[in-house]
């Protein structure tokens, strides 16, 4: 338990730099941000909503120090201000709609690529030398050179251009989210299948890489030789003994990785048109929008602070010498 | 210590031999030779439109041109000067930032570590794409930006890497005698723990380049660069906003996109091929298959960095 509320208190702290840094920028930026975005709303907007967005970049008399206090209060109650592109709406309006559709897709890629690439890695490690084992390593390492929106682009080319397999963008066929039957959610998958399979291809590199190295560590550890002297099966030593401890580490850079694949995703999204929050984030940048990109900001690390907890959670379950307070 | 006495003058005849880092090396050196002489190779002026729209490759344009009429062979050669050496300064910016920060931590321990490695972790859970997108908002675009902001967010796994490197040399028995010979503390970073560094160092640089390389082109990707340079990123930019994909015109992403992911992939070969040979682990594993030994010992091993 003391592991755990260590971590917590870093993800806290960790939320907390974050929330400063997006408080300061406009703030304390070279050239004054601030007020070339009020200047450029001016003419657009009414006294009230000026006032507003003055106060949000803070063009006011207030000392800083009751600003930020001010700030912080908002941030915890979830109000991140108005989006200049779609005035008035809130922007955690704007964000909400693609928050969930992110998830999806997020969680999807993350897991298939972290599964897929555990068991290749593990494969490649058990047959060290065999061809399996030969051939991985550098295919892999050509796909995870792609950046994600360019193999996204040759996908969405090929698959959903040339060849139609796949609808162009978006998350559904219909106007509306479609209602979650069979044939919703089956149209739901379909149009999941292309952006999560770009994802999963760049980031299987090192799921792959990773598990078959410890692998290598462990399968040389003594404990192994002892398993196989024991006379157990190669399939038991295999799967109960090896791969339960060479999984740890790549447990461990499951939650590192759910940062970096975040940041691909949202370049994947903008490629396959898919509604997500890396849409929003593109539709701010194009819109100069910055109260929805800096909400989005804070949204996104926040999702990814929460995922990392989650992940040193599950390794408390997963490696008892955590939890007992021994080193990991 | 040297570099090359801690490796060996046989992994490096193993290295120069082996086929990954000759194909490396080999694309890695075209590339950067094509880039370093676009002002002799380019057939046009890259900015300016020479030919039609979206032509497909032809005798006058080898890559065809873009939505703008633009030569695509002509952009590809400038776009990668301007591409690489802001990858390079990147990478060479954090490297050095990541490791001052390991060895003050190092050499100072004590609070000093502690909040350096705080600050370090801090950096590392924050998601690296949007962050860089806000800060880059903010500032001008430009080269310098874009230099500033990716060295801001992309030195903290090099500063966790280079810390626990350090120490767990820390603990071996040379540096415990060059204590004992009353070296001062400067000296052992400098001059025994820092060339012992050399190869993580080395692999970490290689890696900071692809970093930094894919970072730069997806910020481009997103409009985040500047408009009037010509990056490899930029014309992926154009090719997308101009519905390159739409059109059928594959030349005009295919090329930049290829650009990029053949400079990543050179890269990365020749540092598996470096890790291969310059992980112990691996390479005692290795020798000791090769003299016939199924399984080596795990005394053989050398000693597990125990930091998280």
């Amino acid at each position: 338990m003391y592991y755990i509320a260590k971590r917590l208190a870093f993800y806290v702290l960790a939320a907390f730099v974050a929330i400063t840094v997006n408080f300061f920028l406009p703030r304390l930026t070279p050239g004054d941000p601030a007020s070339t975005i009020v200047a450029t709303y001016s003419t657009s907007l009414n006294a009230e909503s000026l006032a507003a967005l003055k106060a949000a970049y803070g063009l006011t008399d207030e000392p800083l120090l009751q600003q930020y206090v001010a700030y912080l209060g908002n941030v915890l109650r979830g109000d991140f201000g108005r989006s200049l592109s779609n005035f008035p709406a809130p922007v955690m309006a704007v964000i909400g709609a693609g928050f969930g559709w992110s998830i999806l897709l997020g969680l999807t890629s993350v897991l298939l690529s972290f599964v897929l690439g555990s068991v290749l890695g593990a494969i490649a490690a058990w047959r060290r030398g065999g061809w399996f084992d030969r051939l991985t390593p550098p295919v892999l390492l050509f796909l995870g050179s792609f950046p994600y929106f360019f193999l996204a682009l040759l996908l969405f080319y090929v698959f959903c251009f040339k060849l139609g397999w796949f609808p162009m963008g978006n998350a559904y066929s219909s106007v509306n989210p479609p209602a979650l039957n069979l044939q919703g959610i089956g149209d739901i998958l379909l149009h999941l299948i292309a952006p999560a399979f770009t994802i999963v291809l760049v980031s299987l590199g090192p799921w792959t890489l990773n598990m078959r190295n410890a692998m290598i560590g462990v399968l040389s550890e003594d404990y192994l030789t002892l398993a196989e002297a024991k006379g157990l099966k190669p399939r038991r030593v295999l799967l109960s003994h090896a791969v339960r401890t060479a999984l740890l580490p790549n447990i461990t850079a499951l939650g590192a990785a759910v940062g970096a694949v975040f940041s691909g995703q949202l370049l994947t999204e903008i490629v396959f048109t898919y509604p997500g929050l890396g849409y929003a984030l593109m539709r701010a940048v194009s819109a100069v929008d910055y109260p929805l990109m800096q909400a989005l900001f804070l949204i996104i690390t926040l999702s990814v602070l929460a995922a990392n907890f989650l992940v040193d959670t599950l390794y408390v379950l997963l490696d008892p010498r955590v939890r007992t307070g021994g080193e990991a | 210590m040297s570099l090359s006495e801690s490796f060996g003058a046989k992994a490096r005849r193993q290295l120069l031999g082996s086929i990954p880092v000759t194909v490396g090396l080999v694309i890695l050196g075209a590339l950067v030779a094509a880039s370093a002489l676009a002002q002799l190779l380019a057939p046009y002026n890259p900015k300016r439109a020479t030919g039609g729209i979206n032509e497909p490759p032809s005798l006058a344009h080898l890559f065809g041109t873009t939505g703008q009429g633009q030569d695509v062979l002509s952009q590809f050669l400038y776009g990668g000067q301007n591409t690489l050496w802001v990858a390079f300064s990147i990478a060479v910016l954090t490297t050095l930032l990541a490791l001052v920060v390991a060895l003050t931590a190092a050499y100072f321990r004590g609070w000093v570590d502690d909040v350096l490695t705080l600050v370090t972790n801090v950096f590392l859970v924050i998601p690296g794409l949007p962050l860089v997108v806000v800060l880059a908002a903010f500032l001008p675009p430009g080269p310098l930006t874009m230099i500033m902001v990716l060295t801001i967010t992309g030195w903290a796994f090099g500063a966790r890497l280079f810390r626990s490197q350090a120490l767990s040399l820390r603990e071996r028995e040379f540096i415990a005698a060059a204590e004992d010979v009353g070296e001062s503390r400067w000296r052992i970073v400098a001059v025994e723990l820092l060339p012992n560094m050399g190869s993580v160092v080395a692999a970490y640089f290689v890696n900071q380049v692809i970093f930094a390389i894919t970072a730069q082109a997806s910020l481009e990707f997103l409009g985040l660069g500047d408009g009037g340079q010509i990056t490899w990123g930029s014309m992926l930019f154009w090719a997308q906003n101009s519905s390159a994909l739409i059109r059928g015109a594959w030349w005009t992403f295919v090329v930049p996109g290829m650009a990029i992911a053949l400079t990543a992939f050179s890269l990365a070969l020749i540092n598996n091929a470096v890790d291969e040979i310059g992980n112990p682990r691996l390479r005692a594993d290795r020798l000791l298959r090769r003299a016939g030994v199924k399984k080596p010992s795990a005394t053989l091993m050398t000693p597990v960095k125990r930091d998280a």
